[in-house]
C-alpha cells in the first residue's frame, strides 16, 4: 500500500467515525438546543439500540435482519427516551445541570438492569454475510486501498438519517414548529405552537436516532451494557464544538472530531490522541465560544 | 449566656471526632479518616456547585493531581537516588534513569506545596481559559468530564513515568517516619481531623465575606453582576481554585490513608460520585457536604459486599432522587428557610424562557 | 468415617434448625476470606472466578472441612478498584480474621493489597496470569509467569515458521510489560517486529491501528487486548477482509467464557495461550467440569482463572493438612513442598518462589466456542518471575 491510498483511507476512516458520532450526537444536540438539557442518559439508548438488534436478530435472522432492526431500535429507543422525556427531564427542565445530574442516575440503572436482564458480558451480534466485502482499490496512485462494505454501509446509513432529519426540519409544518421553538419559545408558544409537545417529540426522535446508532455499532463492537459510555464523552465533545441544535454544526463538528482523531493518530497513540482531542476543544472554544454554528447567543446564558 | 443547641452538637462532634482513636478499631477509624479525607473535597464542590453555579464533572483530576503529588514522594522518600535507585514501575517499564520531574517530589516540602499547589493552579487555568470566553453552565460540566477522561487515559498509557494501571503504592515512610503502623494512621487521622475542620470554618469565613456575596451573585445572574460593572470571571476561577486545592489536599490525604492511588480513582465515574455526595448531603450548606460524603461513603461499604447489584439501582435512584425531590440535600431538611427559598427558587424557574 | 457421616447429618439437622449453627462441627470453624471485584467493570471476570473457588470451597466443607473445621468464607467486593481492595483486604484479616485470601485479578488490585498482606504477615492467593517482575512471600501465584503463556506463545509461533510479529494491546501494564519481553526475544531470535500498537482500555475504535497492520503486512498478530476491545476488533478486521484464517492472530486474553459471548464465528481460527483450557482431557478435568456445571448451569463455561482460583483453595487445603496449622507462614512453607498434584490443569506445584509449575498450552477456536489443544509445552514450564533477558540480574528467592 503506498503512502497516498493510506492517508486517503485514514480520511475515509475519520468520515466512518464521524458517521458514528453524528448518529450519537444529533439527538444530543437537537433537545440540547431546543431545551437546554443534556441527557447523561444518551449512551445507553445505544446500548438499548444493540440490545434490540440481537433481540430482531433472533426473530428474523438472515441476510436481512439488521435492516429489520433499525426501524425496531429507533422505534424502541423514541419510546424509551419519551418516558424518559416524561417522568425526569421535562420536570427539572428548568434546572440543566440537575438534569444532567438526575439522567446520570438514569443512565446508572440502565446498565444494570441490562446487566441483569442479559448478563454482563455482553450479546453477540454478528454483520451479515453481505457486509463481509471489502471494495478494493488495485490499480493508480490509490492501488492497495481497501474499504470495508460494512464502513460504507454506515456511511450510507448517517447521510439517510441527516438527510431525512433535514428534509423534517425545514420542509415539514413540524420542522416550521421545531425551529420556532427553537429560536423563540415565547413567542412560539404565543403563536399557538404547543412547545411542550415540540419538545417531547423532538427528544424522542433524538433518543429514536440514537437507538438506530445502537444498530450501526453492534456491526462494529460489542453490545454490552456499558457500550454506550465509550461513545458519550466524543458525543459530548461534538455537541459542544456545533452549536446549538443545529444539524449542519453538529455534522461539521462530528467530520472535524473524526478526521482530527484519524489523522493525529498516523502520529501517535490512541491515548494521546483522546488528550490532543480535548486541547483542541478547548482551544477551539478560545476562537468560536458559540460554536461552528448557533442560533442562540452562548454568551447571555443565565 | 447559654450556648446554642447547635453550638452544643458542634462541640460534641469535635469531641467524638477528636476521641474516635480511642473509641473505634483501627479499621473502622482508617475507613473514617479516608472519607474525612474525601469530605475536604467535597467541601470544594459545596464551594463551586452549591454556591458559584458550577459544575464540575471533573473533581477527581484535581484529587488525582494532590494524590499522585504526594505518591511520588512516598514513592521516592526510601530511595537513594544517588545511587541511581528508581522505583520499581520503571524498571519493569524499561526505563534507564528517573525522569527529571520525578527529582524535585524527594524534598518532602516540595511534594507538599505541590499536593495545594499543583491541583490549584491547574484549576484556575483551566477554567480562567474555559470562563473568559464565558462558556459555562452545562458545556463546563461536559468539558470537565472530558478532562477527567483524558486525565485517567493519560495517567495508564504514560505508564514508564505514572506507574499507569496499577497506580502507585507500597509506601513506607513520610518524613523519616514509618507510616504503616497503628499509631502513625492515628497521627494521620488527627491531621484529617484537623484539617476538616480548618476547612470548615475557612469556607464558613469566606462564605461571608463579600466574596462570597459576589459569588452567589454570579452564580444567581451573571449577566446582571456583569451589567453592574463587574468582572464575573476572578470570581468564578478563585472558587474553582480553591475547589481544586481542597480535592488535592483531599487527594494527598486519601493516599495516606489507602496507600494506594491509581487511574480508578480519578475517571469518569468517581468524578460524577463525587457530586452525588454533595447532592445527597446538600450543596448549598457545608456541613450537609460533609454528612452526604460520609453517609453515602458508609452505606457504599456496607451494601456493595453483600448486594452489588442493589447498590448500583441505589446509587441511580440517589441521584434521581436527591436532585428531583431534593435539591438541598438532607442538610436542606434542617434548614427550613433555606430549603423554602430553594424549593421556590426552583418553582420561579420552572417554566422555560428564553429571557435568560 | 463414621464421625464425618454423623458431621454431616448433624449439619443438615442444625442447618434446618439453627439455620447455619455451627455446633456440628466438632472443631469448630476457620475463616478464609474471597476477594473479587463483584462490581464495576472487572466484576464480568471476577464473579467467575469467586463462583469457582466457592465450588472449591463448597467441596472441602463436604468432605469434613480441613483439620477437622468447617470452611466458612467472607466474600469481599473489591468494586474493580484497587483502594477498595487494599481496605478490604485489611477489613478481613483485621476484622473477620480469616487466616488466608483467594482473590484479585488485575495487577492493579495485588499490588494495592501487597503492602496490606505484608503488613500482618498474611498470605493472598492470585489466580491469573500476569506480567512477573514481583517477588512476595505473602503472595502464592498460580496464574502464568510471562514465560508460562507468552514466551511459549512465541516459540510456538516460530515454529511454525512466522517471522513478522505485529504487537497489539490495551494500554495498560500486563500488555505493556509482556510486550517488552516479546520485543527482547523477537529481537533475540532474529524475527522482526513490525508494529506495536496500544488501544485505551474499552477503546471501541479500531481503524487506524487495522489500517496499520494493512500497511505493515505481518505474518501474525500477538494480541494482549483486554475485554470489549476485542469484540471491536475482531468485528473490524472481519469488516476489513482480515479474518483469523487469512491472518492469524494469537490472543492471551481470550479464553472459553469471551469466546461464548463474543460468538465463536467471529473468532474461530484465532490462536490462545493459556496453562488450561475446558477441552483438557483427564479425568480431574471432566469432575471439575461437571462439578461446576451441577453448581452453576449447564450452560456455563469455565476458564483458566477460575481453574487457578478452584486450583488454589485445594493446594491451601492439602499444605494447612500438611503444616498441621492455618498459620500463613506454616502454609506457605507447606505449599511450596507438596510436590506435583494432579489438578484439572494436569500436573502443578508450586515452586520455591511461590509460583506455579505447569504445562502451557496453545488452543484453536472451533466454530462451538471450544479451542481444540494443538500444542503443549514438552513438560511442565519451571515459573520465572523476572525474564532473564529482558531484566538480567534479577531473581526471585523466597527462604522457606
Amino acid at each position: 500500500m503506498n503512502e497516498s491510498a493510506f492517508l486517503l483511507g485514514q480520511v475515509f476512516n475519520g468520515f466512518s467515525v464521524a458517521s458514528l458520532f453524528i448518529l450519537a450526537a444529533l439527538g444530543l444536540a437537537l433537545s440540547f438546543g431546543l431545551m437546554r438539557v443534556i441527557n447523561m442518559a444518551h449512551g445507553e439508548m445505544l446500548m438499548l439500540g444493540g440490545y434490540l438488534a440481537y433481540m430482531t436478530l433472533q426473530v428474523v435472522p438472515g441476510p436481512f435482519g439488521i435492516l429489520a432492526a433499525l426501524p425496531v431500535a429507533f422505534l424502541g429507543a423514541a419510546l424509551l427516551g419519551a418516558v424518559l422525556e416524561l417522568t425526569v427531564i421535562h420536570r427539572l427542565s428548568a434546572r440543566p445541570l440537575d438534569t444532567l445530574l438526575a439522567t446520570w442516575g438514569v443512565s446508572l440503572v440502565l446498565q444494570q438492569a441490562a446487566r441483569n436482564l442479559f448478563g454482563a458480558i455482553g450479546v453477540e451480534v454478528t454483520a451479515p454475510t453481505w457486509m463481509d466485502h471489502t471494495v478494493s482499490v488495485n490499480s493508480g496512485f490509490l492501488a492497495g486501498m481497501d474499504l470495508p462494505d460494512t464502513r460504507i454501509f454506515i456511511l450510507l446509513i448517517a447521510a439517510l438519517v441527516l438527510g431525512a432529519l433535514a428534509a423534517l426540519l425545514n420542509k415539514t409544518r413540524l420542522g416550521l414548529y421545531v425551529r420556532a421553538v427553537n429560536q423563540d419559545r415565547a413567542t412560539a408558544a404565543a403563536m399557538g405552537v404547543n412547545a411542550r409537545l415540540i419538545d417531547l417529540l423532538v427528544f424522542s426522535l433524538g433518543t429514536g436516532v440514537a437507538g438506530m446508532a445502537g444498530v450501526i455499532l453492534a456491526l462494529l463492537g460489542p453490545v454490552t451494557p456499558t457500550v454506550g459510555q465509550s461513545y458519550i464523552v466524543p458525543a459530548f465533545l461534538v455537541v459542544i464544538l456545533g452549536g446549538l441544535g443545529s444539524l449542519v454544526g453538529t455534522t461539521i463538528a462530528s467530520i472535524i472530531v473524526g478526521l482530527f482523531t484519524a489523522l493525529i493518530e498516523i502520529f501517535v497513540d490512541v491515548s494521546v490522541a483522546q488528550v490532543l482531542l480535548l486541547v483542541f476543544v478547548i482551544l477551539f472554544i478560545q476562537i468560536r465560544p458559540q460554536g461552528i454554528i448557533t442560533v442562540r447567543t452562548r454568551a447571555l446564558e443565565g | 449566656m447559654k450556648p446554642a443547641p447547635k453550638h452544643v452538637l458542634g462541640g460534641a462532634l469535635m469531641l467524638l471526632g477528636v476521641a474516635a482513636p480511642l473509641l473505634i478499631n483501627p479499621y473502622e477509624l482508617s475507613l473514617l479518616g479516608r472519607f474525612l479525607a474525601l469530605c475536604i473535597l467535597a467541601m470544594g464542590i459545596m464551594l463551586t456547585w452549591g454556591e458559584a453555579g458550577i459544575l464540575s464533572l471533573g473533581q477527581g483530576v484535581f484529587f488525582g493531581l494532590g494524590a499522585y503529588a504526594l505518591a511520588m514522594h512516598l514513592k521516592l522518600a526510601g530511595l537513594n537516588l544517588a545511587n541511581g535507585d528508581m522505583p520499581d514501575f520503571m524498571v519493569w517499564s524499561g526505563v534507564s534513569a528517573l525522569p527529571a520531574f520525578w527529582y524535585p517530589f524527594k524534598n518532602g516540602c516540595f511534594a507538599l506545596a505541590c499536593v495545594v499547589l499543583v491541583p490549584g493552579g491547574f484549576a484556575a487555568g483551566f477554567s480562567w481559559l474555559v470562563f473568559r470566553r464565558r462558556v459555562g453552565g452545562v458545556y463546563f460540566a461536559l468539558i470537565t468530564q472530558a478532562l477527567a477522561l483524558a486525565f485517567s487515559t493519560l495517567l495508564i498509557s504514560q505508564q514508564s513515568y505514572t506507574g499507569g494501571f496499577n497506580g502507585l503504592t507500597n509506601f513506607t515512610t513520610l518524613f523519616g517516619q514509618d507510616i504503616t503502623t497503628n499509631s502513625a494512621a492515628r497521627v494521620i487521622y488527627w491531621v484529617t481531623f484537623i484539617l476538616v475542620v480548618l476547612v470548615y470554618f475557612f469556607l464558613r469565613w469566606l462564605l461571608a465575606t463579600r466574596y462570597g456575596v459576589m459569588l452567589r451573585a454570579t452564580r444567581d445572574g451573571e449577566n446582571r453582576v456583569r451589567f453592574l460593572g463587574h468582572d464575573a470571571v476572578p470570581y468564578k476561577v478563585l472558587a474553582f481554585a480553591i475547589a481544586g486545592a481542597l480535592a488535592g489536599i483531599g487527594g494527598a490525604l486519601f493516599t495516606l490513608h489507602s496507600g494506594v492511588i491509581s487511574p480508578a480513582a480519578v475517571g469518569v465515574v468517581p468524578s460524577i460520585e463525587m457530586v452525588v455526595w454533595v447532592a445527597v448531603g446538600g450543596r448549598n450548606i457545608l456541613w450537609g457536604a460533609i454528612a452526604g460524603t460520609l453517609l453515602v461513603n458508609f452505606a457504599k461499604d456496607q451494601i456493595s459486599s453483600a448486594l452489588p447489584s442493589l447498590w448500583l439501582y441505589a446509587l441511580g435512584a440517589l441521584f434521581i432522587l436527591s436532585v428531583s425531590f431534593l435539591p438541598a440535600g438532607i442538610a436542606g431538611l434542617f434548614h427550613a428557610g433555606r430549603e423554602e427559598n430553594v424549593v421556590r427558587r426552583i418553582l420561579r424557574r420552572r417554566k422555560l424562557s428564553t429571557a435568560e | 468415617m463414621a464421625m464425618k457421616k454423623f458431621g454431616f447429618a448433624a449439619a443438615l439437622l442444625a442447618g434446618t434448625i439453627l439455620a447455619g449453627h455451627t455446633a456440628a462441627w466438632a472443631d469448630g470453624t476457620v475463616k478464609v476470606g474471597v476477594l473479587q471485584s463483584l462490581s464495576g467493570t472487572m466484576a464480568i471476570s471476577e464473579v467467575p472466578l469467586e463462583d469457582a473457588e466457592l465450588l472449591a470451597i463448597d467441596q472441602l466443607n463436604a468432605k469434613g472441612g480441613v483439620l477437622g473445621k468447617k470452611i466458612v468464607p467472607i466474600v469481599e467486593d473489591g468494586a474493580s478498584d484497587p483502594s477498595t481492595f487494599a481496605q478490604k483486604a485489611t477489613k478481613l484479616i483485621e476484622e473477620d480474621k480469616v487466616v488466608t485470601v483467594f482473590g484479585g485479578w488485575t495487577s492493579a488490585s495485588r499490588k494495592a493489597m501487597l503492602p496490606v498482606f505484608q503488613k500482618f504477615d498474611n498470605l493472598l492467593w492470585y489466580p491469573v496470569q500476569f506480567e512477573g517482575n514481583e517477588c512476595s512471600p505473602n503472595i502464592m501465584y498460580s496464574g502464568a509467569q510471562p514465560n508460562q503463556q507468552a514466551l511459549p506463545a512465541l516459540a510456538w509461533a516460530e515454529s511454525k515458521g512466522y517471522k513478522k510479529y505485529f504487537l497489539l494491546g490495551s494500554d495498560y501494564v500486563y500488555p505493556r510489560t509482556a510486550n517488552l519481553i516479546l520485543k527482547k526475544h523477537i529481537a533475540h531470535d532474529g524475527m522482526t517486529l513490525s508494529g506495536e500498537e496500544y488501544v485505551p482500555l474499552g477503546g471501541t475504535d479500531f481503524s487506524s491501528v487495522i489500517a496499520e497492520i494493512q500497511q505493515a503486512k505481518p505474518d501474525i498478530i500477538i494480541n494482549t487486548l483486554n475485554g470489549d476491545s476485542n469484540v471491536s476488533f475482531f468485528k473490524q478486521m472481519a469488516a476489513a477482509g482480515l479474518t483469523p484464517d487469512k491472518l492469524p492472530v494469537m490472543s492471551f486474553s481470550i479464553a472459553e467464557p469471551e469466546a461464548k459471548a463474543m460468538g465463536p464465528s467471529l473468532l474461530a481460527g484465532s490462536y490462545t495461550s493459556w496453562n488450561y483450557f475446558q477441552s483438557l482431557p483427564g479425568a480431574a478435568n471432566a469432575a471439575f467440569v461437571s462439578a461446576y456445571k451441577a453448581k452453576y448451569g449447564a450452560g456455563s463455561v469455565v476458564d483458566d482463572p477460575m481453574v487457578h482460583g478452584y486450583e488454589d483453595v485445594m493446594i491451601w487445603a492439602d499444605a494447612v493438612k500438611k503444616a498441621g496449622s492455618f498459620n500463613p507462614t506454616k502454609v506457605r512453607d507447606a505449599a511450596v513442598t507438596l510436590g506435583f498434584v494432579e489438578s484439572p490443569l494436569g500436573k502443578v506445584k508450586f515452586a520455591d518462589n511461590q509460583s506455579m509449575v505447569q504445562t502451557a498450552y496453545i488452543g484453536k477456536l472451533q466454530p462451538d466456542g471450544q479451542f481444540k489443544i494443538i500444542w503443549s509445552s514438552p513438560g511442565p514450564i519451571t515459573p520465572q518471575p523476572y525474564d532473564p533477558l529482558t531484566f538480567p540480574g534479577k531473581s526471585c528467592t523466597i527462604p522457606h
